[in-house]
């Protein structure tokens, strides 16, 4: 990412040495919810006071059990929902409302039918009034990254799911947000795909030093992406703990990961959070 | 085997097709193998019409040759060619204009709910309308000229483009939508890059019905007028009881109808790919 802002005053809020992509600052959001007869109105807390960050150059993933309000969270991330109470804050800047700033990659991939591999990825550059011949050298540049540079002219039914994830992902980079927004990328996928898939997304981010805000509901595909992994709990929807993934830099594949004690070891830690029988644990 | 009728042929490609084909050819077998049943089957009709149809007083029924040659001395005429041009400068006239004025209507109706609110019951209780009904008043309007015709084939087909149109506006994917905003697009573009594109192939649905509705929309008035077209030419020769005569621009009306149908339908999988990947 090329983006750089040197405000130093954001450095600092954690000990590490990374700037603070984004910041989710006591984030609350509540439903309003008719009830069966028709009457009368029940509030729903989805989110309440969530906070975190997420720092440059780390995966981020958001795991809780359905309902938990994960994906609502990332919507509000991303503008795409409104928040009642607190603050959503991209390098250091309050925003409220889609913006430039983040990239979103769908849980389906959402391509538009009508348009080439190609003219999918300059779509939101299109939407900036970029130039034509620069934004087509930038969609062939993020198509290489993403393994599809074959693939420029094909339509989207064209491309098995994979393939179209894949060229989500390249739109959402195209416009070089600070922060990529990953809604279960790949929960549509079969098993196979998926692991390729992510290990393709970790050497993705290790070239493009993306930043990368996860939500999955997939316990291995969590701990085997991610920096940190935030646990939310149900009902409200709460932060529960935010745990360290110790497995930093070169990581073995996921078959090799899962075996070893640690992986297994924050599987368990983090499955008895949730304690949904719906997520059993492996043996 | 090798003998030379059409049926014979037929039968003996579908008998040693199983053994010549290389494998890769396998997938394409069922439909030439359909298309060979099909052939045989239109034979077959034309031939038990043939054959039946002398049986009957000539005044109820024609028969395949005698039709053909009816055609050929309307062709030489010039009698056919004329009624056919005719008719076929309203049809398209006609479903131009009512395609054109459908789908910016239905693009109006389809955005603006309250567009929509208002015109949905007038919109919807003349679509149910059997239109035709109206041709008196229209000729009424407009007298027994080439206006009448039009006006008729173009309030037939204006409607299902109309409705078909609003309905693809109204019903995009909220999936795709939310790409648009997703990336920081307005309201405008949205609308542009988004939504139109994505009833694009309502809009080819609701030409292919208006198609149809628009052939019986020019024929009715052609009848109703009875001065030229391929409709008039039906109750001239219904008048003067030549039923192979008679027979003969019902036929060419068929053939148009097939046509257009076709065209449309080309038209929509050439607009709109993805649709009809799963039918492929």
């Amino acid at each position: 990412m090329t983006i750089m802002t040197n405000d130093e005053e954001i450095v600092g809020t954690r000990p590490a040495h990374r700037r603070v992509k984004l910041g989710v600052r006591k984030v609350s959001k509540t439903f309003r919810i008719r009830s069966e007869d028709g009457k009368t109105q029940t509030h729903l807390n989805v989110l309440r006071d969530i906070s975190f960050d997420v720092e440059e150059n780390e995966i981020v993933s958001l795991i809780g059990e359905s309902g938990c309000g994960k994906t609502t969270l990332l919507r509000i991330v991303q503008g795409l929902m409104r928040h009642d109470a607190g603050a959503i804050e991209v390098d250091g800047h309050a925003v409220s409302g889609p913006g430039r700033d983040r990239g979103f990659v769908f849980q389906q991939a959402s391509l538009l039918p009508w348009r080439t591999a190609q003219s999918n990825v300059e779509f939101g550059l299109e939407i900036q009034g970029v130039d034509p011949k620069i934004r087509a050298e930038r969609a062939k540049q993020l198509l290489r990254l993403v393994g599809l540079d074959q693939a420029a002219t094909r339509y989207p039914h064209e491309l098995s799911g994979g393939m179209q994830q894949r060229i989500g992902l390249a739109r959402a980079m195209a416009i070089d947000p600070s922060i990529l927004l990953m809604d279960e990328p790949f929960s549509a996928l079969d098993a196979q795909t998926r692991e390729v898939l992510q290990r393709e997304l970790l050497r993705i981010q290790a070239d493009a030093k993306t930043t990368i805000l996860f939500v999955t509901h997939d316990l291995d595909e969590a701990i085997y992406l991610s920096n940190r992994i935030v646990v939310l709990g149900a009902r409200p929807g709460r932060v529960k703990e935010i745990i360290d993934v110790p497995f930093a830099g070169e990581r073995p594949d996921l078959p090799v990961l899962r075996g070893s004690p640690e992986f297994q070891e924050i599987r368990q830690h983090i499955w008895q959070l949730i304690g949904n029988q719906s997520m059993p644990a492996h043996t | 085997m090798k003998q030379s009728t059409m049926t014979q042929t037929t039968e003996a490609t579908l008998a040693t097709a199983p053994d010549t084909e290389v494998e890769e050819l396998v997938l394409n077998k069922p439909t030439r193998r359909y298309w060979a049943v099909r052939m045989i089957s239109i034979f077959t009709v034309l031939l038990a019409w043939e054959v039946l149809g002398r049986q009957v007083d000539p005044l109820f029924i024609a028969w395949p040759t005698q039709i053909g040659a009816a055609a050929i001395d309307m062709i030489h005429s010039g009698e056919l060619v004329g009624a056919f041009l005719e008719s076929m400068k309203t049809l398209t006239l006609g479903f131009v204009l009512a395609s054109i004025v459908g789908i910016a209507l239905g693009l109006v109706i389809g955005r603006y709910r309250y567009v929509d609110a208002s015109t949905d019951w007038l919109v919807n209780a003349l679509y149910a309308t059997p239109l035709v009904a109206i041709t008196p008043l229209v000729i009424l309007w407009f007298g027994l000229g080439f206006q009448a015709k039009l006006f008729i084939v173009f309030i037939l087909a204006v409607f299902p483009v109309l409705i078909n149109t609003a309905s693809g506006v109204r019903n995009v994917a909220p999936h795709l939508v939310d790409v648009g905003v997703a990336f920081a697009a307005n309201e405008r573009t949205i609308f542009l890059k988004i939504i139109l594109p994505a009833a694009v192939p309502f809009m080819m649905t609701g030409i292919r019905l208006g198609v149809g509705r628009a052939i019986i929309g020019m024929v009715v008035a052609e009848f109703f007028t009875a001065i030229n077209g391929l409709g008039a030419l039906i109750i001239k020769y219904g008048n003067q009881f030549e039923t192979a005569a008679m027979f003969v621009p019902i036929l060419s009306l068929m053939l148009m109808g097939v046509v257009y149908t076709a065209i449309a339908m080309r038209f929509e999988r050439w607009v709109a790919p993805w649709r009809f990947t799963d039918s492929d």
